[in-house]
């Protein structure tokens, strides 16, 4: 099987693949940055005492977490371009998909995380003159987010793995790259071990990483 | 400057304080005894808001607690409350715990605070310590820097709610030491303890809660000398018996 393996292939597409991998990284990394950002905004109003605030934030993460990822892209993909009535670009789209798709699963993480700060903290911002605001980003948040590192990094490896789901609309990430690539010049073999290779190396690299900080922050 | 009028509260069906009243002067040392569950650490947070009460009313120096026109970050600024478990931010340097609300709260410089951070920390006998992290602490340690901490405020009452609660016996001293001193200096303070000799040293008056009833409120030599009620009796000889 791997008697005429062509290493050549590689070394000659190599900038088409690195280009395929910019474009993971790029959306992986944006996705995340807004995941979170939404995450928190969703997490703080699931924990309102104010009813329709937390009720809004639990339909909303209870109904993407229902949907699979595929129809969130596709949705975005092909339903807001025509709400808005023009292109917003592939990138865009699936950008904007990925956020709000993640915001549902970070938001559970990222509450999970605040409750695993005592109230007593809460109280003791409080008792300092500190308002809500500020108890939460300087007391509440950066103990929580100490907490829940090791979980918010295995979610962000299980969506830098899922990013190569944008080929169903036809955009060129790293995977979509590789699968191109071994068509035109008839190489599956070498283009799809690659591939593994490297999303392997990537996400061992991360939940290493993952694992390391969970020994670091353990309590 | 403490005002308490006929407080109700209940937690769901359960009536955690039936009807308390009291008032504690300015300058006054008060100390809140009873059993665990008799709603005495209930009644403190009410005090500074950080529990809500159902009914009556709490005043601190004329500015109503349940009122919702009071700004109660305001309000809190004003007076000092020191917790069971310390509540140090443990993401933060002893230093850092103290200054934070000053800059944040009063609009002090870092300067300023930091240098009033280190006069109060020299105060409760710690000054080396103030680049640490709170877990290098021990507890009395924590507490006395979670008392310094409430002190840089600068507040007109200062709120204890078992602040030896949570110590191993060697280092409740260092703790109480620091609170004395603070009560000879005439600081308002209200505090929730079992430490009957902290309240035979310094408190003013001592009040007697049960099943969520002030049962006593006498003076620290009548309580000491003759409780009238059974339950406070009952509850002296089982602490001081050892």
């Amino acid at each position: 099987m791997f008697g005429g393996f062509d290493y050549a292939v590689l070394e000659r597409t190599m900038p088409l693949l690195w280009q395929g991998m910019l474009f993971t990284l790029q959306l992986t990394g944006l996705a995340i940055c807004g995941g979170v950002f939404f995450g928190t905004l969703l997490a703080l109003m699931r924990l309102s005492p104010f009813r329709p605030v937390s009720f809004f934030a639990a339909s909303y993460v209870n109904f993407f977490r229902s949907l699979p990822l595929i129809l969130v892209i596709f949705w975005f993909y092909f339903l807001v371009p025509k709400l808005l009535g023009r292109p917003i670009g592939g990138f865009h789209s699936v950008l904007i998909a990925f956020v709000m798709f993640e915001a549902a699963y970070y938001c559970e993480i990222i509450r999970a995380g605040i409750q695993s700060v005592t109230r007593a903290q809460v109280h003791a911002g409080y008792a300092l003159g500190l308002t809500y605001g500020q108890t939460m980003r300087m007391i509440i948040l950066p103990q929580a987010f100490r907490n829940m590192m090791p979980v918010l990094l295995t979610q962000s490896i299980i969506m830098f793995q899922d990013t190569s789901l944008v080929y169903v609309v036809g955009l060129k990430d790293f995977l979509t790259t590789a699968d191109l690539i071994s068509n035109r010049d008839n190489r599956p073999v070498e283009l799809f071990i690659f591939a593994a290779l490297v999303y392997f190396a990537i996400c061992l690299i991360g939940s290493l990483a993952a694992r390391r900080l969970q020994r670091t922050y353990a309590i | 400057m403490i005002e308490i009028r006929n407080v109700n509260k209940w937690y769901g069906q359960f009536h955690v304080l039936k009807d308390c009243s009291t008032s504690i002067a300015k300058g006054e040392v008060v100390v809140v005894c009873g059993h665990s569950g008799s709603g005495k650490c209930t009644l403190i947070k009410c005090v500074n808001g950080l529990e809500p009460f159902h009914q009556g009313a709490i005043t601190v120096d004329g500015t109503s607690v349940g009122d919702k026109a009071t700004n109660l970050s305001k309000l809190r600024s004003r007076i000092g409350m020191v917790f069971q478990n310390f509540e140090l931010f443990p993401h933060m340097t002893v230093i850092r715990n103290i200054t934070l609300s000053q800059v944040k709260v009063l609009g002090r410089s870092e300067a300023e605070a930091e240098e009033r951070g280190r006069t109060l920390l020299k105060r409760v006998g710690l000054e080396d310590q103030a680049a640490k992290h709170p877990a290098q602490l021990s507890g009395g340690q924590q507490q006395r820097v979670a008392i310094a901490r409430a002190l840089a405020m600068d507040p007109i009452a200062m709120l204890f709610d078992e602040p030896t609660s949570a110590l191993d016996p060697e280092m409740i001293n260092e703790v109480l030491d620091v609170m004395v001193a603070l009560a000879e200096d005439g600081m308002t303070m209200m505090v929730v303890t079992h430490e009957m000799g902290f309240a035979k040293k310094v408190a003013d008056r001592v009040i007697f809660m049960d099943e969520g009833k002030i049962v006593e409120d006498t003076t620290t030599e009548e309580f000491f000398g003759t409780p009238r009620s059974d339950r406070a009796q009952l509850f002296l000889s089982k602490i001081l018996s050892h």
